[in-house]
C-alpha cells in the first residue's frame, strides 16, 4: 500500500556534471533525474520535456556520445559524465551541419521536438547502423512529432549522412 | 503567383532559434523565486470529496501550499466571468469551486512547493475521499438520450437541409446506409501545458501561458480574478504545438493564477502527460451515412446524421454533418448533429474539428456508393461534382477542386493503380481517394507596425505560432509591402502589449493576421509618401499611393523609375526616428456575403496491408490543395504534411480509449495513446493548385491549417478496403479490426 | 518519486546485501517510470553499474554470457550476437527505441515489469500493484493482455520482445544472491500469475542477475522473429513470435516457437512443439501446431482477436525460419 505519512528528504548529494564543454558543481537530490537537473535547476532549458517518462524522445541528449532520454536517467547516477544537449552542437555561431539541413528542409514546425529530434539524429548518425531511408525512419522513430514534420526530418538526415560518407 | 517575397520558399524565419534550442517554450522563463506547483487530479468521474487532507504533505520541508475547494478564495461570481473567445453554450468549468467532481482527472487540489519534485511528491501524500456516484461514459449506449445543442459559436454552423431527403432517397435506383464510428482523440502536443504567474503585487501580473492567444487568456484571468487588463500581461512568444488544445485557456492557468495571488508570489503550473488526457478532446462520434443514386451514379438523396459526445455542463457542438450538402449537388440532402452529455470534460476543437469527423463518414460512404456503383470512385465525384454551393445557393470565391482531382490523380497514377504486380508475399496493396473540403474564415485583427530610420522595420500582433509559420509569413507581407529584405522585419506576436487577434484556430492566420499586416504597411507606405511629398524638389509631390512602388529601399515613381528616393533620405530630410502606424483589419463582408470561401483537396492514397495480421502501412499518399494564393510553399508545405500525417494517425493509431466502468481515459500517455513514429510515415507528396481569390483577402490567402487533414481518413480506410475487401467501419483501423480470421 | 537513498556498491556481496532493503537500479528506463508513476516506492536505490557485469564473452561450452549490465544496444548490434544469434539482435531492436536500448541493460529487461496501464494508472484497481484491489482489465482495455496462462486476478503480460528470443534459444540465467550463486532455466525465470500476480520472477530478495548465457546453438540458418503491432515501431506487442528450427532438406526436424505479448512471460510450450518434430515444413504442420498450442487460450472482450492472430502470426514466423515461401 503507498505510504501516505512524508519520509525524511535525504540529503543533496554533490556531484560533478559536464554539460556542453563546461563543469557543473551541484548538488541533487537522489530523486532528481537527469532532464529536471538540466531544466529546473541550472536553468537549461534547451532540452524539452514531453512526456517524462521515456515515451516521446523530447528530452534526448547525448551522455557521453549516445542518445538516451534524460527524464529516465538519475542525475546522481552520472557524476563526472559528459552530457551534450542541443545547445552544445553548435560550434559557437556555426551551426551544426544537421542543424543547417533541419532548417534547409524544414524539417520542424512548432519546434519543441527538434531538440531531442537533432541529438537523436546526431546519435544516429553515429552509430553508423542506417544505410537508408528505412533505417533512418526506424531508427528515429523513437522520436516523436505531433506536428508531423517526419519526412522533412528524414530528407535532413539523409542529406546529412550522404554528404558525411561522400567527405570520409 | 509569386511576387519578390510572397511566395518565396523563405526557410522558417524562427528556425534557427529552434534548431539551437533558444526558442522559449511557457514553462522556460526565467522567474525570480518560482514556486512550482503539481494539480492532484481526481479518481472518480462523478460525485464529490468528501475528506482532503493534507497535513502529510504540509510537513514536507519545501512544501508551502495545498490549494482546493477548501482554499477560501474570491473569484467572479457568474459563470459567464469564466467564459472566453471558445466556449461553447453552457457553464464553464471552474476549478476548486466546489467539491463536487465531473469528470475523471478533475484538477482537485494544487500542491505548491520549492521544487518539482517536491511538489509531485507532496502531491501522493494528501489523502482523498470520495463520495461516489454513478457516471455515464458512454456515447454508444446513450445514442438514445442525444439531443440538439443550444447555441452555436463562432465558426459553427447548423447543418442544412433540401427537399426530402426519405422520399428521394425510397425512389432511388441503388441506396448505400452505413454507420461509422471514431473514438474521442486528445490533442496532446508535444509541449504540455504550462503556465508561469509572475507575480508583482495583488493588483499585477506577467503571464506566460501555453495558449493560441493571449488575448483570450487575458480576458479569462482579468474576468474571472476581477483584475484590470492594464495590469495583466500574457506572453507566449513560442508553443509548442497546440493543434486547438490552446484555444480555450486551460485549468492550469487558473491554478497558477489562484496559487500566485493567494500565496502572493510567483507560481509555475505545468501538467503531466496524463494530465493532457484531463481536458478537451476530438469527441467521440456515431455517424450515420445514407447516399440515394441513379445507375449512372448522380446522387439525388444524402443523409448524414451524427451523434457527438459532450459535458454534462457545455454543449460543444461542430460542423460533423455540414459537407456533405457543399460538396455535392444532390437535391435532398437531410443533415444533423445531435450530442449526448456524458460525465466527461467538455470537448475541444481538434485540428479539423467536425470536419474530420464528418468527411470520414461521407467520404467513406462515397465509396461505398462507387463500389455499389462498380463506379471510379473518382468519376462518382466528378459526377457530383458542385460548381457552386448548393447549400448555400452562391458561387464559391474559387474553387479549384476540379483541378487538383486532375493534377493529383496524374500524379499519383490514379488510372494504373491496379496494374501493379510488385506486391511482397502476404501483402495486398490497394489505393483509395477523398475529397476535403475546409472553411476558408478569417476574423477582425489588429495589427502595429514601426518603421524606423534605419528602415528597421517592427510588426506586432497578439497572434500566436503554433508551428504554423505566422512569424515567417508576417516578415515577408511586410517585407513585399515596404520593398525590404525580411531580414530588416522583425515580427512579434504573443504577447498581450500588442495589438487584438482572436485565437490562432480555423485555419484564420494567415488571412487574418496577413491582411492586417499587409494594412499596417499601406499605411506607414502612405506616411512616407506624404513626408517624400514634401521633400525639396520631390517627384512625389502629388503622387498618388497608386502612382509609386516600394522597392529595395527605395520608393519609385511607376511612370518613371528614375524618379526615386531611398526611404533612409525620407527620414533624414524630413527629420523624424520612425513611422508608427496601428489599423484594423475587418474581412469585406459586403463583398464576401454574395459567396462561399472553402479550401478543397483530392487525397490519394496507397496502402499496403499485412492480410494475415491486419497491419496497414500507407506507402504513399498525394494531396492536390486548393487553398487560394500560398505566401510561402516551403512552410505552407509542410503545414499540408503535418496534416496528413494527422489524417493517417486518425486512420489508423488515435485512439482515447475510456474505460466506462471506471469512466476514464485509461491509456493516458504516449506508450499506449499511439501517434505515428517515423517509420510509420512513408512518401507525402503535396501539389499545390493556386487559385487567384479576389474576394476572399486582398492577399487571396485562405488557410492551411485543416485542410490538409481532412480528406485522408477516408482515403486510407478506402485504401485498405481496395486492398482486402473488407470496410472497416470504425477508427482507428488497427490490425485486430482487420486481419484474415483463418 | 517519493524519496529514496542511493547506494553505489562496488563489489556484488555489497550490492546483494544492500539489496535486500531495496531495489536494484541498472539502465532505470522502467523503474524510474514506475517510481515516477508512484507504482514502485523504494525506499533505497542500489545501483548495479559499478560491478563489472557489463562485458560479453563465449564460453568455454561454445555458447555466449551476456552480462547483465550490457546494454541492450551493446548486446544487439555485438558481432557474435548478430552472426550467431540473430534472432536474439532482431527482438531487441523490434522493442523500445534506440535512446531506450541505448539505457536499458539486458538483466533489466528480464526484469520488466507489464505494461497494463491499469498497473500504471495509480487511481485505478490492479490486483498486481495492490493486491486484492481488481482487475479491471478483464472487461476493460485488453488489448496488451495475456490469452494464455493468466489467472482471474491478473491477466497482464509481459512486455519483453528480448525475452521471447532468449526463451527460443533456451537460454539459462546466473543469479548471485545472499546465499551465493545460482543458475535458473529461462523457463523457470517469471512465474503465471496465479493469485499472487505481485510476484513476477523467482528471484529471491537480494539476488542480482549477473548474466545470461546462451547455449551454442543460435539457429543463426533458421530463425524468424516477428512482431505483431499497432504502429511500425516504438510499440508493444499484441503478439510477437520468436521461432527457430532445424531442418533436414525439406523435413523439419526440430522447431521452437516463443510467444510474447499472450502470458505473463514469454509463452512455450513443448508439449505442443513435438508436433514440430520430424514433420513435413508446411503450412498445415505449422497450423497444426498453432491450433494446438493455443487450444487452452482464455480470451477476454478486448482481446478475443489474439487467438486467431497469434495463429497467423506463428504460421508466419515458422514459415519465414524455414524459408517455406521460398521453397
Amino acid at each position: 500500500m503507498p505510504e501516505t505519512s512524508g519520509s525524511p528528504l535525504p540529503e543533496p548529494i554533490p556531484i560533478t556534471l559536464k554539460i556542453n564543454g563546461s563543469s557543473h558543481s551541484i548538488e541533487v537530490r537522489p530523486w532528481s533525474t537527469l532532464l529536471d537537473v538540466l531544466r529546473d535547476h541550472i536553468h537549461l532549458t534547451d532540452t524539452k520535456i514531453g512526456c517524462d517518462h521515456g515515451q516521446c524522445g523530447a528530452c534526448t541528449i547525448l551522455l557521453n556520445g549516445q542518445r538516451i532520454n534524460s527524464c529516465l536517467s538519475l542525475a546522481v547516477m552520472h557524476n563526472g559524465d559528459e552530457i551534450t544537449t542541443i545547445g552544445g552542437i553548435a560550434d559557437c555561431e556555426n551551426l551544426h551541419p544537421l542543424q543547417q539541413a533541419f532548417i534547409k528542409h524544414d524539417a520542424l514546425q512548432c519546434g519543441y521536438c527538434t531538440p531531442g529530434q537533432i541529438c537523436s539524429a546526431i546519435g544516429l548518425v553515429s552509430e553508423g547502423h542506417a544505410k537508408s531511408r528505412e533505417d533512418i525512419r526506424e531508427l528515429m522513430s523513437g522520436n516523436l512529432c505531433r506536428c508531423g514534420a517526419y519526412t522533412n526530418i528524414v530528407d535532413a538526415i539523409e542529406e546529412v549522412m550522404r554528404s558525411e560518407s561522400s567527405t570520409t | 503567383m509569386p511576387t519578390k517575397h510572397i511566395g518565396q520558399p523563405y526557410d522558417r524565419s524562427d528556425a534557427r532559434d529552434k534548431v539551437l534550442g533558444r526558442a522559449t517554450y511557457t514553462a522556460e522563463h526565467l522567474v525570480p523565486d518560482l514556486l512550482h506547483g503539481h494539480v492532484i487530479s481526481s479518481k472518480i468521474a462523478c460525485g464529490r470529496i468528501t475528506h482532503l487532507n493534507t497535513d502529510h504533505a504540509l510537513k514536507i520541508p519545501g512544501v508551502i501550499a495545498v490549494l482546493s475547494h477548501k482554499t477560501d478564495f474570491k473569484t467572479a461570481r457568474f459563470d459567464l466571468s469564466y467564459k472566453d473567445m471558445d466556449s461553447p453554450p453552457g457553464s464553464p468549468f471552474r476549478p476548486f469551486s466546489t467539491p463536487e467532481v465531473k469528470f475523471a482527472m478533475q484538477p482537485i487540489a494544487l500542491v505548491v512547493a520549492e521544487s518539482t519534485e517536491l511538489a509531485r511528491y507532496a502531491a501522493r501524500l494528501v489523502e482523498v475521499t470520495y463520495e461516489v456516484d454513478p457516471h455515464n461514459t458512454d456515447l454508444m449506449g446513450s445514442l438514445s438520450e442525444s439531443k440538439a445543442g443550444k447555441g452555436l459559436r463562432a465558426g459553427v454552423e447548423s447543418p442544412s437541409n433540401r427537399g426530402d431527403f426519405r422520399a428521394a432517397y425510397n425512389k432511388s435506383e441503388v441506396q448505400t446506409s452505413s454507420d461509422y464510428l471514431h473514438p474521442s482523440q486528445h490533442h496532446n502536443p508535444m509541449e504540455m501545458h504550462a503556465s508561469i504567474v509572475h507575480y508583482h503585487d495583488e493588483k499585477s501580473l506577467t503571464i506566460y501561458d501555453k495558449t493560441q492567444g493571449v488575448k483570450n487568456s487575458q480576458h479569462y484571468v482579468t474576468m474571472a480574478f476581477g483584475l484590470r487588463k492594464k495590469n495583466v500581461r500574457v506572453l507566449s512568444p513560442f508553443v509548442g504545438g497546440a493543434f486547438g488544445s490552446g484555444l480555450r485557456p486551460q485549468y492550469q492557468l487558473f491554478l497558477a493564477t489562484l496559487a500566485a495571488l493567494e500565496l502572493k508570489r510567483s507560481v509555475k503550473v505545468q501538467l503531466t502527460r496524463p494530465q493532457m488526457f484531463s481536458f478537451g478532446h476530438r469527441p467521440k462520434t456515431h455517424q450515420t451515412v445514407s447516399l440515394g443514386a441513379s445507375r449512372d451514379g448522380k446522387i439525388n438523396a444524402i443523409f448524414h446524421h451524427a451523434v457527438g459526445e459532450t459535458s454534462r455542463f457545455e454543449d460543444y457542438i461542430e460542423n460533423v454533418a455540414t459537407w456533405a450538402a457543399k460538396l455535392y449537388d444532390a437535391e435532398n440532402v437531410e443533415q444533423q448533429y445531435r450530442i449526448v452529455p456524458l460525465d466527461t470534460y467538455t470537448p475541444l476543437d481538434m485540428r479539423a474539428p467536425g470536419g474530420a469527423s464528418g468527411l470520414y463518414a461521407l467520404e467513406c460512404a462515397m465509396d461505398e456508393l462507387a463500389t455499389e456503383l462498380k463506379m471510379d470512385p473518382l468519376d462518382l465525384r466528378l459526377k457530383n461534382y458542385s460548381e457552386e454551393d448548393p447549400s448555400a445557393g452562391k458561387p464559391f470565391s474559387s474553387k479549384a477542386l476540379k483541378e487538383c482531382f486532375a493534377q493529383g490523380s496524374t500524379r499519383f497514377g490514379w488510372d494504373s493503380r491496379h496494374q501493379r504486380t510488385d506486391t511482397p508475399y502476404g501483402k495486398h496493396r490497394g489505393s483509395g481517394m477523398a475529397t476535403g473540403i475546409w472553411d476558408a474564415l478569417q476574423f477582425p485583427t489588429r495589427a502595429a507596425a514601426t518603421l524606423a530610420s534605419d528602415l528597421k522595420l517592427e510588426i506586432r500582433i497578439a497572434t500566436a505560432d503554433i508551428g504554423t509559420g505566422t512569424y515567417t509569413i508576417m516578415k515577408q507581407i511586410a517585407a513585399e509591402e515596404l520593398g525590404l529584405p525580411t531580414e530588416s522585419v522583425d515580427a512579434k506576436l504573443g504577447d498581450t502589449d500588442f495589438p487584438f487577434a482572436f485565437i490562432q484556430g480555423g485555419s484564420a492566420t494567415a488571412a487574418s493576421v496577413g491582411s492586417a499586416v499587409r494594412k499596417a504597411c499601406r499605411k506607414v507606405q502612405k506616411q512616407l509618401l506624404k513626408e517624400a511629398g514634401k521633400m525639396k524638389n520631390s517627384p512625389f509631390q502629388h503622387a498618388d499611393i497608386d502612382d509609386v512602388v516600394f522597392e529595395d529601399g527605395l520608393l519609385k515613381r511607376k511612370d518613371d523609375p528614375q524618379m526615386q528616393t531611398s526611404l533612409k533620405q525620407i527620414f533624414a530630410d524630413r527629420d523624424i526616428d520612425q513611422i508608427d502606424k496601428k489599423c484594423t483589419w475587418t474581412p469585406n463582408l459586403l463583398k464576401q456575403r454574395k459567396y462561399s470561401m472553402n479550401t478543397h483537396s483530392a487525397v490519394f492514397v496507397e496502402v499496403e496491408v499485412d492480410a494475415d495480421v491486419g497491419f496497414v502501412s500507407v506507402e504513399r499518399v498525394v494531396v492536390a490543395v486548393a487553398a487560394g494564393r500560398i505566401l510561402n510553399p516551403k512552410t505552407a508545405r509542410s503545414q499540408i504534411l503535418g496534416g496528413v500525417v494527422w489524417g493517417i494517425s486518425m486512420a489508423l493509431h488515435e485512439e482515447s480509449y475510456m474505460d466506462n466502468s471506471l469512466g476514464r481515459f485509461i491509456n493516458h500517455d504516449f506508450a499506449n495513446y499511439h501517434i505515428p513514429v517515423n517509420a510509420d510515415i512513408k512518401d507525402i507528396e503535396v501539389i499545390f493548385v493556386e487559385e487567384d481569390d479576389t474576394v476572399v483577402n486582398p492577399l487571396g490567402v485562405k488557410g492551411l491549417g485543416e485542410i490538409g487533414l481532412v480528406g485522408v481518413p477516408a482515403a486510407v480506410a478506402n485504401a485498405v478496403f481496395d486492398a482486402t475487401g473488407k470496410r472497416v467501419r470504425e477508427l482507428p483501423i488497427t490490425p485486430d479490426k482487420l486481419f484474415a480470421e483463418p | 518519486m517519493r524519496p529514496f537513498k542511493y547506494n553505489r556498491p562496488l563489489d556484488l556481496a555489497t550490492a546483494s546485501n544492500a539489496g535486500t532493503s531495496g531495489s536494484f537500479i541498472a539502465g532505470g528506463t522502467n523503474l524510474l517510470d514506475l517510481m515516477k508513476c508512484d507504482v514502485e516506492q523504494p525506499s533505497q536505490l542500489v545501483d548495479l553499474n559499478h560491478l563489472g557485469l557489463g562485458s560479453i564473452s563465449e564460453t568455454a561450452d561454445g555458447g555466449l554470457e551476456l552480462g547483465a549490465l550490457a546494454t541492450n544496444t551493446t548486446t544487439a548490434y555485438h558481432p557474435i550476437v548478430q552472426e550467431r544469434y540473430p534472432i536474439l539482435s532482431r527482438a531487441i531492436l523490434a522493442g523500445a527505441s534506440p535512446q531506450l536500448r541505448n539505457k536499458a541493460t539486458n538483466g533489466g529487461n528480464l526484469l520488466q515489469r507489464t505494461r497494463c496501464p491499469y498497473f500504471f494508472d495509480t487511481d485505478s484497481p490492479c490486483n498486481k500493484r495492490v493486491p486484492g484491489s481488481g482487475c479491471p482489465a478483464k472487461e476493460g482495455y485488453s488489448k496488451l493482455h495475456a490469452i494464455l496462462g493468466a489467472s482471474d486476478s491478473c491477466i497482464a503480460t509481459h512486455p519483453s520482445d528480448m525475452c521471447v528470443a532468449l526463451r527460443a534459444l533456451d537460454a539459462t540465467i546466473r543469479v548471485s544472491g545472499p546465499h551465493g550463486e545460482r543458475r535458473i532455466e529461462f523457463a523457470d525465470f517469471h512465474r503465471l500469475p496465479g493469485d499472487q500476480p505481485e510476484i513476477e520472477t523467482s528471484l529471491e530478495k537480494g539476488e542480482v542477475i549477473t548474466a545470461i548465457l546462451l547455449p551454442a546453438d543460435g539457429f543463426a540458418d533458421n530463425f524468424a522473429y516477428f512482431k505483431v503491432r499497432e504502429r511500425a515501431s516504438y510499440a508493444f506487442a499484441l503478439v510477437s513470435v520468436a521461432a527457430v528450427a532445424r531442418l533436414e532438406g525439406n523435413q523439419l526436424k526440430e522447431g521452437r516457437v516463443a510467444l510474447g505479448g499472450v502470458a505473463a512471460k514469454p509463452w512455450r510450450d513443448l508439449e505442443a512443439e513435438s508436433l514440430l518434430c520430424d514433420q513435413p515444413c508446411n503450412a498445415e504442420t505449422f497450423g497444426n501446431f498453432a491450433d494446438a498450442l493455443l487450444q487452452s487460450a482464455k480470451t477476454y472482450p478486448g482481446n478475443r482477436f489474439k487467438v486467431p492472430m497469434a495463429r497467423a502470426a506463428i504460421v508466419r514466423a515458422l514459415s519465414e525460419a524455414t524459408h517455406l515461401n521460398q521453397l
